[in-house]
């Protein structure tokens, strides 16, 4: 088991920066995901760890190992490609052979241990088909069993559910946090999916623009977005600016936000995210923070009411709430909203 | 449509191999001058058998095919893997450069052969011959290898490399073994071109070394006889097994996936 260090790691094509001096830490048997909009570098970095990409500069580090001009196939990685990339012309039992055999590991001793990859990813006895014969998913846990029976040192990822159907990703989506934690693998996965980020990673990297603008456990990222780009990547956000007032935030309609973030000095501008979730319409007046909106748009999805509001000065806001009561307010209604100070968090713009 | 698509099916057969059974029955016909009624023998063969110039241009055009096939198939399919694996500088000029030899009339293509081969010093000759059907060859391959290249994801190589084996290692496990029939397909092609090639042989053939479709063109000239088409039958019949033995790992037409 290994830990996975990328230090000032640089990536230009032509004249287009695409990673720009990314230092990060994969922690010894962590599952983080690479989080980021199209075109944000995280395949480049992702490759880059596999090693079919040369950095410009930096070094890429697997356990002890400075692997930066170490080939891919000198790595011990195990990789997913989203296109299941299984060898067409071989059954399932070479495919998943095919590693061990590089490593001459041959008969006996590598049909055991195919037998054990195909029964971790619940596939016993499917030896003898070919990739063919076999769907989708099962396809990609083949891929899968094959990654991992080399025992590799890590374990990347690619985008390796978004050709599945949404049932079929959510399965996929809890083998593969079973079998990760069962292997104890280092685990890089790059994913577009928020939910399917949150959900199964004891890290999230935010990726914008070639750059790591934050990584952390899930709920920190969350709940503690530190620019406007993570609080809006990750979930939906509502945003406030202002200046700093003592100790708390004076916005342009004259009202005064409170929040337990640490603020900038004095008079400085500052922009504050909310998420629509934590907002609640006013019930008494206890609140530490309010504003007062009128509602544009009301979308019902069943257990979550989702309204899109406007205030006086003609900013957007939004606002979940569970459907607890059954009562649904219309469009055109006045109402306030409250949230408290700790769920205002001030971010970099 | 189904009934319809079958009936233009059968018509084009019909079209394609009545004249190819008519020349085959004649072979077995007793009268020179092709005359009717059909009285079978095996005459024609038998002066086929003794008739050497004929029979040693056959030989020379199977031989010549068959170089023509091994040598222009391994070097197309090198250039293929370059042109489809590889970034170089002016790849795209190359690739592009690779196409009009197979639009430009073979009469040009001769012409400048024999032209350029008399310039140099090479001649004529089999010699000739091989080079001037191996250059003909080349781009037909290089086609035909490089559309199956392109039925073959990158990643599958990349697969391979990540399991541990090296570039050489992946070519020759995965991509090798699934370029098997367009190869294979090429290498048909380019005997088949060789076969075929009757005008740039005609240039680089010297009297005393031709290949058959020249050689039937001279005897044609002197004067047309049954032989011909026994001889036109044997290699029909010697090109239909091997394209039948072929279409049988490959289907050439069916895009299907199977499954
Ligand atoms: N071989 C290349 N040549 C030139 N530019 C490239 C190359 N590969 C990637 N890029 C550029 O680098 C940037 C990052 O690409 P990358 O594939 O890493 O993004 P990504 O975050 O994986 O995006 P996606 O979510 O769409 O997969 C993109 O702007 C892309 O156009
Ligand atoms: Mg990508």
């Amino acid at each position: 088991m290994t830990n996975v260090k990328v230090n000032s790691v640089a990536k230009t094509y032509g004249t287009t920066p695409v990673l720009a001096d990314i230092t990060t830490e994969f922690a010894d048997g962590s599952f983080t995901s690479l989080l980021g909009p199209s075109g944000s570098g995280k395949t480049t970095l992702l490759r880059i760890i596999a090693g079919f990409i040369k950095p410009d500069q930096g070094l890429v580090m697997i356990g002890n190992n400075d692997v930066t001009d170490v080939p891919v196939w000198g790595r011990n990685i195990g990789m997913m490609f989203q296109s299941y990339a299984l060898f067409p012309h071989m059954t399932i039992a070479q495919n998943v052979a095919f590693g061990l055999e590089r490593r001459g590991i041959r008969g006996a001793e590598a049909r055991r241990q195919v037998d054990r990859a195909l029964e971790m990813v619940r596939l016993p006895g499917f030896g003898d088909r070919t990739p063919k014969q076999l769907s989708g998913g099962q396809q990609q846990r083949v891929a899968l069993a094959r990654a991992i029976v080399i025992k590799p040192s890590v374990l990347l990822l690619d985008e390796p559910l978004s050709a599945l159907d949404r049932r079929l990703r959510q399965e996929m989506q809890v083998e593969l946090l079973r079998i990760q934690r069962e292997s104890g693998l280092t685990t890089i996965f790059v994913t577009h999916d928020q939910e399917e980020a949150l959900t199964l990673s004891d890290k999230v990297a935010i990726l914008d623009k070639g750059r790591i603008v934050q990584i952390g456990e899930p709920e920190t990222v969350y709940e503690k977005p530190l620019t406007r780009f993570s609080a809006e990547f990750l979930g939906d956000s509502n945003f406030l600016t202002g200046a700093v007032e003592d100790g708390a935030v004076r916005l342009a309609d004259g009202s005064l936000i409170k929040s337990t973030s640490i603020l900038p000095a004095t008079g400085s501008t500052v922009t504050l995210a909310i998420r629509p979730e934590k907002m609640a319409i006013a019930s008494g007046s206890t609140a530490e923070n309010s504003i007062k909106a009128r509602i544009t748009t009301v979308i019902y999805a069943g257990p979550v009411l989702s309204y899109h509001l406007e205030t006086a000065d003609g900013l957007p806001l939004k606002l979940f709430a569970q459907n607890r009561d059954g009562t649904v307010l219309k469009e055109g209604d006045e109402i306030s909203l409250t949230w408290s100070a700790q769920h205002t968090v001030a971010v970099a713009d | 449509m189904k009934s319809l698509g079958r009936f233009y099916l059968i018509a084009t057969l019909v079209f394609l191999y009545t004249p190819i059974l008519v020349m085959m029955a004649m072979g077995f016909n007793e009268s020179q001058l092709y005359e009717l009624p059909f009285t079978f023998s095996t005459r024609w063969y038998d002066a086929l058998w003794n008739n050497k110039i004929l029979l040693t241009a056959g030989m020379n055009s199977i031989i010549i095919a068959l170089i023509t096939s091994v040598v222009a198939t391994a070097l197309g399919t090198m250039a293929s893997v370059a042109l489809s694996r590889r970034t170089f500088r002016g790849k795209s000029l190359l690739q592009l450069m690779l196409l009009p030899p197979i639009a430009i009339p073979w009469l040009i293509t001769g012409t400048a052969m024999l032209i350029f081969f008399y310039w140099s010093g090479i001649g004529r000759g089999m010699h000739a011959l091989l080079i001037g059907h191996v250059a003909l060859a080349i781009p037909y391959v290089v086609l035909v290898v490089g559309t199956g290249f392109r039925t073959i994801r990158a990643d599958l190589e990349e697969a391979a490399m990540s399991l541990g084996s090296t570039p050489v290692h992946a070519f020759f496990s995965v991509t090798l073994p699934l370029l098997y029939p367009s190869i294979l397909g090429a290498a048909l092609f380019a005997f088949a071109v060789s076969l075929d090639q009757f005008v740039i042989s005609y240039f680089l053939a010297t009297p005393g070394y031709t290949t058959l479709p020249v050689q039937i063109y001279s005897s044609i000239r002197k004067g047309f006889t049954p032989e011909i088409n026994a001889i036109s039958t044997v290699l029909l019949l010697g090109s239909m097994t091997v394209i039948l033995i072929f279409a049988r790992f490959a289907k050439p037409g069916d895009t299907r996936d199977k499954r």
